[in-house]
């Protein structure tokens, strides 16, 4: 897995975004398409704000469309493209990043509201030539299978081992007063908000197991 | 999504006058209102974000009660020290909703306000008086297997979606909030949310600049204190029917309950019926009988009546668990 573009190459999203482009300029033989169907329709116009966000260590100031997620706001402005969109709705965790260390949905969040704020990515974590533990245990373990929810399984992964190593507990946490060992059954509770549909579950979970040990 | 403008609160008294304004509504974790937004059944044309207000401490009351600001996370409410020894009913609730991820972005206050997940009140291609009113209620005779049984009104039978304020609702606890004038007031939580009657489209009583700034909980009445979720798949899934219960039952004397029920009303249902008849002088006690009566009123609609045996049923059991006096 984690083959790199060649050198230099173009890559599939790359050839894609410019064929679309020339597809809407050869259509109308105009400039750019959404300012126009904003006035020709009379809807209000998109408001544009200034963020500054730190994403993986580097710090990034943006002019960002109030209305921006910050899924949309990685993957598209930033080119971060290694965190998914699967619902878009916050009910399959695909999009999963850590904002100032805490594993949230990027999909239910705005990207003006994090001004200020550090956010860390799959591609923060590890690079394909030095990999984070727990994306190595992922590998390892075969903790996937098409791979589309595994960077925010592993993003998700990171998030809930500090919170366990916090003390916080879980539903599964039988006695609230005490700091709860890390079963299988405290594993799937606490990941509960990550959906593999390839069904890639007990192999997640032998993989997080591990990565909690590295 | 419709464009919006968007300003961040530093203050209260900002938030209070920015969201009294026609059009503006207050964003704190968004999880709710960026989704509703997205499919364009919320439409705001400002935003006003308190995500940042310091609303997000959690302190002990002088009568030995917690006071919560509007802002702190359901993951570190769930986390606290204090509750999870006073109030372990509540940790379980806040455990038992959502994900990890929505734990961490979700607020006091905000859970409080989130609206119902009723999947007519989601689809807009479809009436729905809580959206759209006077369109009529396309749940009464729908999908309602979700639905609720009690507090309905023929206009809408939509559930309020939240753990956290069943267990907050059995707690007595208060939600304080500021208005844009200044003035402060503190109601409990069937005072702050509404029943449908014949206005669905009303979720709660706050006025258009009212910001909440804490919840306060009383110190934990004795008696043991259990959370139960009954839901279709083990973890993050909305209730079917969920029961916080906290019992006092000593041998010989009559019981203190406190009993509310998620998942099966507009709004978290305190069974007041069902509290007197425990405390009645009655022995032996019949849990039985207590839950029977705490589904006094209550109806169906078709596919969720299983919804009515499911909650006596579960009633029943928390109440026998935990009085100790049966199997659990």
């Amino acid at each position: 897995m984690n083959q790199p573009c060649p050198e230099g190459g173009p890559s599939r999203r790359a050839v894609l975004q410019s064929s679309a482009a020339i597809g809407v300029l050869a259509a109308t033989g105009l400039g750019p398409p959404v300012a126009r169907a904003a006035t020709d329709t009379g809807l209000p116009m998109p408001v544009v704000a200034p963020v500054s966000i730190t994403v993986n260590g580097r710090a990034r100031a943006l002019q960002v469309d109030t209305r921006a997620t910050l899924l949309d706001t990685l993957r598209e402005t930033l080119g971060l493209t290694g965190t998914k969109k699967g619902c878009d709705h916050g009910q399959c965790g695909a999009c999963t990043v850590l904002i100032d260390g805490r594993r949230a949905n990027a999909c239910l969040t705005l990207a003006v509201m994090h001004d200020g704020d550090e956010v860390t990515t799959i591609e923060g974590l590890g690079t394909p030539e030095n990999l984070h533990p727990m994306q190595a245990a992922f590998i390892k373990h075969d903790g996937f299978q098409c791979g589309y929810c595994t960077p925010g399984q592993i993003c998700s992964a990171v998030g809930m081992l500090a919170e366990h190593r916090a003390g916080w507990p879980s539903a599964a946490t039988a006695d609230l007063t005490a700091a709860a060992e890390l079963s299988g059954a405290e594993i799937q509770e606490r990941m509960s908000g990550n959906l593999c549909r390839c069904s890639a579950y007990p192999n997640i979970v032998s993989a997080i197991r591990e990565g909690a040990e590295a | 999504m419709k464009p919006f403008t968007y300003e961040r609160a530093e203050t209260v008294a900002q938030a209070a006058a920015a969201s009294s304004r026609p059009g503006a509504r207050l964003i704190a974790g968004g999880t709710n209102l960026l989704d509703l937004m997205k499919l364009e059944i919320e439409t705001p044309t400002h935003l006003v974000d308190i995500g940042r207000l310091p609303l997000k401490d959690i302190a002990e009351t002088a009568d030995g009660g917690l006071r919560i600001g509007s802002q702190v996370a359901n993951s570190d409410l769930a986390a606290d020290d204090r509750v999870r020894r006073a109030y372990p009913l509540l940790a379980q609730a806040l455990l038992a909703g959502a994900s990890g991820q929505l734990r961490n972005r979700a607020t006091t206050g905000g859970n409080l306000l989130q609206r119902t997940r009723c999947p007519y009140f989601y689809d807009t291609a479809r009436p729905c008086n809580k959206r759209l009113p006077g369109s009529g209620c396309s749940a009464l005779d729908g999908f309602n297997r979700m639905h609720a049984i009690l507090g309905t009104s023929d206009a809408c039978i939509a559930v309020h979606p939240s753990d956290m304020a069943v267990a907050m609702t059995a707690l007595d606890a208060r939600v304080e909030t500021v208005a844009a004038d200044g003035t402060t007031r503190s109601l409990g939580i069937p005072s702050l949310l509404r029943l449908p009657g014949d206005r669905p489209d009303l979720d709660h009583d706050l006025q258009p600049g009212e910001v909440i700034t804490a919840v306060t909980l009383p110190p934990a009445p004795p008696g043991r204190q259990i959370y139960r979720k009954v839901r279709d798949r083990a973890s993050y899934a909305f209730a079917l029917v969920s029961v916080a219960a906290i019992v006092d039952a000593p041998a010989g004397r009559p019981a203190a309950l406190r009993l509310a029920l998620g998942g099966v009303a507009p709004r978290p249902w305190r069974a007041t019926t069902a509290e007197r008849l425990a405390a009645a002088d009655g022995r032996p006690r019949n849990w039985q009988d207590v839950a029977e009566a705490a589904l006094t009123g209550a109806r169906g609609h078709g596919r969720n009546d299983f919804k009515l045996p499911l909650a006596r049923r579960t009633v029943a059991a928390v109440l026998n668990e935990a009085a100790g006096t049966g199997r659990a």
